[in-house]
């Protein structure tokens, strides 16, 4: 067996190793158990007092919602502004001008809901203030709030009947100084200590051996990059993200990046099992989400070590793969790993051009982002599955014609309604967003726009077309990651995909938190032999069944028009 | 909703403190510690910066072992790829100018045995490596250039490639710009 697949299999195996105990560690965290970290609790209850809250007093679903919101909203003023006047501020070393009005907007947006989709480049769009005050502290906050939303749903899981989903404040205050913060330390010092500047003292000038002069951008990255991965964030500090070779230096770095990415949102599935004290229902799940994660990897890393056939037929050999858009440290199959474990996870860092990627591998990526629950985004993720399975639970009692329930109570017509509005949002958003640029793209291709519709797209055909629909995938599935040769940083592209993240953040959170309150209210019916068991293999055939079904339908015509139809065309 | 904007605003406040303001600053602490002083490292070469180990630069000279193809120009301030779709029949065209040029270089090499890396642009645009084949293709018009034996040269590039990570994990690498430092070291060591 080669070297390159040798380190994927290694990767892997090490992540699902890590993920176990740290999935008991956060149910003792958030069950308040003992810790090795309780060290932090001083700082914990000196935030609390300061801020006047009261860690220890409950929420029902409404108030933890709108706790969650009102703070949400809070960043995304104060967001706006700093970007928009980042030129007038301090630590801007390189001179970086101010961000318009829709690219701040985007941007804000952008990393608010978890998604860090990037209309600018690092290097010349951002300065050191906003990086560290703007892009870092969100890549911290955004993905507590998933987390704490996944907490909330958690307890009301986990008692009989309760309305009682714990308090936002609290949960995610730790979610921050028990897990995120800790664990960024440790990644960021192996960046450091293999390349990666931690620096502030702006771009440097050389002269290269052949005598060309060339500016050098540094920065305090490796901060920023280990939350990046650990948060499901995906925002890199350098334009090309963990290609660049200051953000993800040597193989033994793309493989500590390569388990941040998921190892919490794989935790948090384990974390389930521990907290409701149902191992072997968060066993079906993990199964689940692996079964189809191991097959889109198998793809991917079957086309991309192939090789691109076009180039094949100019005569080159390729042993080493598809390398446009690669980088050597890294090789192609590890490269499309992470395409796979980067938009399962809502992640949406890359270390190489998704742009470049064979046609059924981009397929595979879009598609994965389409399910967006295979681990999925810290917190968010689950929460998806957890739709999933209200919908399979639903299905189920359908079939043996019973009032479906699911953990003691009854799933009933509200509950399904939110579930299936959930799901039909994220189809409209992605198809109505694609429908609505390829409209304009060929009936207003000279629209008197700074960027006209005909300079959009960087690839002709069915690629292009595949470029627009990333984007709008991406946005839905706040991954950030993107066909980047769209010419996205413009009024259309940075308003709709705005308004597209938006959406598909929170509706898709306040849903199954509602759901999960609305259930918890429930009174509790005791298990019966007529009860639908869903910690079996049967209902995680079920659930895949459902996984299928719903993709399937919602999303083969535009993966047939963009992806299927390139593979075809150039065998 | 209006109970909660005072705590989210002093919330915020705080944990701006500690994740934008002591966190990155333990982190640039620590950093002091790396090699390069966390401010990236350096490759000098008679006390002069030739430039950062990592970050490859341009080397199209025949003398020297040539680089990655860049979308990005070797723009280490504007880093990117070529986000060419693999259908596009204008990438199609660039590679074949890539190829072109390398065998118009390289007398005597099939194309057949030109590694893809060679023809394609990389994810970065500042790829600093390259496979040790890809380096070694190079070998017979470095030598040629500079009057070295091909031997020795192979050898050079033996000594300079890395390994897999602990000898089983992920491919083997050639950071050209030490090995072109390397290069230019065997040329002087030899004239003395």
């Amino acid at each position: 067996m080669n070297t390159d697949l040798l380190g994927v299999i290694v990767t892997f195996a090490i992540t699902v190793l890590l993920s176990y105990p740290l999935g008991r560690y956060i149910a003792r965290v958030f069950k308040g158990e003992k810790t090795w970290l309780d060290f932090m609790a001083p700082l914990e209850r000196l935030i609390f007092r300061l801020c006047g809250i009261d860690p220890k007093k409950g929420m029902n679903w409404k108030e933890f919602l709108k706790a969650m919101l009102t703070i949400n909203l809070l960043w995304f003023v104060y967001g706006f502004f700093l970007l928009m006047h980042q030129d007038k501020l301090p630590l801007n070393p390189d001179g970086n001008p101010g961000q318009t009005p829709d690219l701040a907007f985007n941007s804000i947006v952008s990393f608010v809901t978890n998604t860090n989709l990037q209309d600018y480049s690092g290097e010349s769009g951002a300065t050191y203030l906003t990086q560290l005050l703007v892009f870092t502290f969100l890549q911290f906050t955004s993905a507590a709030t998933g987390i704490a939303c996944l907490i909330a749903l958690f307890n009301g899981l986990r008692e009989k009947t309760t309305n009682n989903l714990g308090n936002f404040w609290s949960i995610f205050v730790k979610s921050i100084t028990r897990l995120l913060l800790p664990l960024s330390i440790v990644v960021s010092v192996i960046l450091v200590f293999n390349g990666t500047p931690s620096s502030f003292k702006g771009k440097d000038t050389i002269i290269t051996m052949q005598g060309d002069t060339v500016q050098v951008s540094r920065g305090p990255a490796a901060a920023m990059i280990a939350i990046k991965q650990l948060g499901t964030n995906g925002g890199g500090y350098f334009g090309a993200n963990s290609a660049h070779p200051f953000e993800n230096p040597t193989y033994l770095t793309n493989m500590v990046e390569l388990i941040s990415i998921v190892l919490i949102s794989m935790a948090l599935v384990f974390a389930l099992g521990f907290y409701i004290r149902k191992k072997k229902f968060a066993y079906i799940i993990f199964g689940v989400m692996s079964l189809f994660f191991v097959l889109f990897c198998i793809n991917n890393i079957y086309f991309e070590s192939k090789g691109n056939p076009a180039i094949a037929r100019l005569g080159i050999a390729q042993h080493t793969g598809s390398m446009e858009g690669k980088e050597v440290r890294f090789g192609a199959a590890s490269t499309a790993y992470w395409s796979v474990i980067t938009t399962s996870t809502s992640n949406g860092s890359v270390n190489g051009m998704h742009d470049s990627l064979m046609p059924l591998s981009g397929g595979i990526v879009i598609l994965d982002m389409m399910i967006n629950a295979l681990y999925g985004g810290v917190g968010v993720g689950l929460l998806n599955y957890y739709i999933y399975i209200i919908i399979a639970v639903f299905i189920a009692g359908l079939m043996v014609g019973r009032t479906p329930e699911f953990m003691g109570h009854k799933v009933e017509a509200r509950e399904v309604k939110i579930a299936a509005l959930v799901t039909l949002l994220c189809a409209f958003l992605i198809k109505g967003g694609t429908a609505l640029a390829s409209y304009i793209f060929v009936h207003h291709p000279n629209a008197d726009w700074a960027v006209k519709p005909s300079g959009w797209l960087n690839n002709p055909g069915f690629h292009g077309f595949s470029e627009m629909l990333y984007q709008y995938t991406s946005s839905t599935a706040n991954n950030g990651s993107g066909f980047e040769g769209l010419a996205d940083n413009n009024v259309f592209w940075n308003v709709t995909a705005g308004v597209v993240m938006i959406l598909a953040r929170f509706i898709p959170i306040i849903g199954p938190v509602a759901i999960g309150g609305l259930l918890a209210n429930k009174k509790f019916i005791p298990e019966s032999a007529g009860t639908l068991q869903t910690d079996s293999v049967t209902f995680g055939v079920m659930t895949i069944a459902v996984i299928v079904i719903i993709t399937a339908l919602s999303y083969f015509p535009p993966l047939a028009l963009g992806p299927v139809a390139e593979y075809l065309n150039m065998r | 909703m209006k109970k909660y904007i005072l705590p989210s605003l002093k919330m915020t406040l705080l944990l701006m403190l500690v994740c934008s303001l002591l966190y990155p600053l333990l982190i640039a602490g620590i950093g002091r510690l790396a090699p390069g002083g966390g401010d990236g490292q350096t490759v000098t070469v008679n006390g002069r910066v030739v430039g950062y180990a990592l970050v490859g630069q341009k080397f199209d000279q025949d003398k020297y072992f040539w680089s990655r193809p860049s979308a990005a120009g070797f723009n280490a301030a504007g880093s990117s790829g070529s986000n060419k779709g693999p259908s596009n029949p204008d990438y199609l065209k660039d590679v074949q100018a890539h190829i072109d040029t390398f065998l118009a270089h390289n007398p005597g090499i099939g194309k057949q045995d030109i590694p893809a890396e060679l023809v394609t642009y990389s994810g970065s645009g500042l790829d600093p490596d390259l496979s040790p084949e890809a380096a070694k293709i190079q070998v017979k018009r470095v030598a040629r250039k500079r009057g070295l034996p091909e031997d020795s040269l192979y050898r050079l590039v033996d000594e300079q490639t890395s390994k897999p990570l602990l000898g089983f994990l992920g491919p083997s690498t050639v950071n050209v710009l030490k090995l072109n430092v390397a290069l230019d070291k065997l040329n002087t060591d030899k004239m003395k």
